[in-house]
């Protein structure tokens, strides 16, 4: 446990200032907003496409399930990416154009 | 050097997301902040692509990458681009699910290329899979729930079954990480097989009126997959992005279910519409509702001083948001004052019925929120009320066995003359009986909400 803790120090504190700015930056948001933040958020978790691009940048080339399956990781994490910030922005538009 | 300049990337990528989602939450900033979360995602993207190396190797198989990326791009643009403003929660719920299969295959193959590895590692590593799969199965019932695609299927041993299922899988990557041998390699697959329909299961029984919570928590659940992503390659980016959406989903979350006055565990495990509701239902059985004609509807609003318009999800499924402002600019040509009263959770997700009206064109001072419209009430001639139902239900003020009992609502019944626009006498999304179609103010106009508002702009013409 103490072990554990002094090795991933950085990490903690990294998961615990997040989680604490998370709640902040949210917690004032007015109601009209909840669907556009909602989905502006859905697209920043597409930076698990990160993780794709690694999986499939060091897969062995012989290696055809790696391949296979960090193609498609790669394609679905585009998918949340592009399609979480062209819908959010679609969303946002919208009111803009009111001003 | 490129060591360096990936790091620096990923701090900037980090920083955008922390500023992009400040910016969100306000009107004002809300679409530059997209854009910055967007462009510090693309050069996250870009540095791993150019300068990330595991042990001396840099980034391979880059034309594949970028072809993935091509076809990601080509189909996430057109989805997006072309859906329909009152399909939009479903999309968020779909592309959510594309996140969350994204989390659990990389789980996959790194458990393939590591199997044996610490049990640190297939702790990230199972978790990753467990939540991704779950997100992603989760997600796509939700979407097709809100798509109308799958019915609402409810059974009280659901509730066990699922409950049985959670101890299931947290038992076998409990025995997959303190004893490896005992199930083989192949666990991977059963975790993956049982998470999957643990997500269905988990989402099918929950009615439609809590869909929004619900892509709420998968959206935070896909966050918390990209953070076990993160701590998987030790990347600050992931780590940092899934943990902000990862709480700032939780809160969403909890925002939403305080504005219907439920807890969280009550939306998971309830099922609404139980026993409260059969005990509504019974007292205004014998009830009748008065049913008004068009053109008795077309004079009363056209000659009310003051008209209040209530949106909700059947106007959205009608698509009749741009004939609602049709009729609020003849109403007003008549010189009747005219808003949109919304409620927060008007529609399938919280401000869905400010997008919609938006993309129709109405000005935005005519949206008036519930807590500044509720005290106009009384000095309002005519409230309209538009394919809404739940959120008008004066069972929430004044019926304490309800199921909505103590939900803040609009309270309609305090203005002078109120007509309900319905298809039928159906209940609500949350399945309860209304007792405000039976009130002595209250008069019905039967019909689809497009067909019935456009009748009724001919007619206040015709005036």
């Amino acid at each position: 446990m103490a072990n554990f803790f002094l090795e991933n120090q950085d990490l903690i504190y990294i998961v615990i200032l997040s989680i604490l700015l998370g709640i902040e930056v949210i917690s004032n948001v007015p109601a009209i907003l909840h669907t556009p933040l909602m989905s502006g958020a859905n697209a920043i978790h597409g930076v698990v496409i990160i993780g794709a691009i690694i999986v499939m940048g060091h897969a062995k080339p012989d290696d055809f399930l790696a391949l296979t399956l960090g193609f498609i990781a790669v394609v679905l994490g585009t998918l949340n990416v592009v399609g979480g910030f062209v819908v959010t922005n679609r969303m946002l538009e919208m009111f803009k154009k009111k001003k | 050097m490129s060591t360096f300049l990936l790091e620096l990337s990923y701090l900037i990528g980090s920083i955008t997301f922390i500023i992009g989602l400040k910016q969100l939450s306000s009107p004002d900033s809300a679409r530059k902040g997209n854009l910055v979360a967007a462009a510090g995602m693309g050069i996250a993207i870009l540095a791993t692509i150019l300068f990330h190396q595991k042990d001396g190797q840099p980034i391979g198989n880059i034309p594949w990458i970028i072809a993935a990326m091509g076809i990601g791009t080509v189909i996430g643009w057109m989805m997006a681009m072309k859906v329909k403003m009152t399909a939009m929660p479903q999309m968020v719920s779909f592309f959510n699910g594309m996140g969350g299969a994204c989390a659990a295959i990389i789980s996959i193959v790194e458990y393939n290329a590591h199997p044996e590895g610490s049990s640190g590692y297939l702790l990230t590593v199972f978790l990753g899979l467990i939540i991704g799969s779950v997100s992603f199965s989760g997600s796509m019932v939700a979407y097709g729930k809100l798509d109308e695609k799958i019915k609402d299927i409810s059974a009280s041993f659901l509730t066990y079954l699922n409950l049985l299922l959670l101890v299931l899988i947290f038992a076998i990557m409990g025995i997959a990480i303190v004893q490896p041998d005992l199930l083989g390699h192949s666990v991977v697959w059963i975790l993956l097989a049982i998470s999957f329909i643990y997500g269905i299961l988990f989402v099918m029984p929950i009615g439609g009126a809590d869909m929004p919570v619900v892509i709420s928590l998968l959206t935070s659940l896909t966050g918390l997959a990209a953070a076990f992503g993160g701590f998987l390659y030790d990347n600050p980016v992931m780590l940092t992005g899934g943990i902000l959406v990862g709480s700032a989903g939780t809160i969403l979350t909890v925002l939403m279910c305080t504005a219907m006055n439920r807890s969280l565990l009550n939306v998971i495990i309830g099922s609404f519409g139980g026993g409260g509701a059969a005990g509504s239902k019974g007292a205004s059985g014998d009830q009748t509702v008065k049913e008004i004609s068009l053109t008795d509807t077309a004079i009363l609003c056209a000659y009310a001083g003051k008209v209040v318009i209530v949106p909700g999800y059947g106007l959205a499924v009608a698509q009749a948001q741009h004939i609602c402002h049709e009729l609020e600019k003849k109403l007003e040509e008549k010189g009747v004052e005219v808003s949109f009263a919304i409620h927060p959770v008007a529609g399938r997700m919280p401000g869905h019925m400010n997008v919609l009206l938006a993309e129709a064109d109405v000005p935005y001072p005519k949206l008036v929120e519930m807590e500044d419209a509720n005290p106009t009430m009384n000095n309002t001639d005519v409230v309209i009320i538009v394919g809404a139902n739940d959120v008008v239900n004066p069972a929430a003020e004044n019926d304490p066995s309800s199921p909505i009992y103590g939900m803040p609502v609009l309270k309609v019944w305090e203005a002078k003359n109120v007509i309900v626009m319905k298809r039928s006498m159906r209940a609500g999304y949350a399945g309860i009986e209304n007792e405000l179609f039976f009130h002595p103010k209250t008069k019905m106009l039967f019909g689809d909400a497009k067909e019935m508002l456009g009748k009724l702009v001919s007619e206040v013409k015709e005036l």
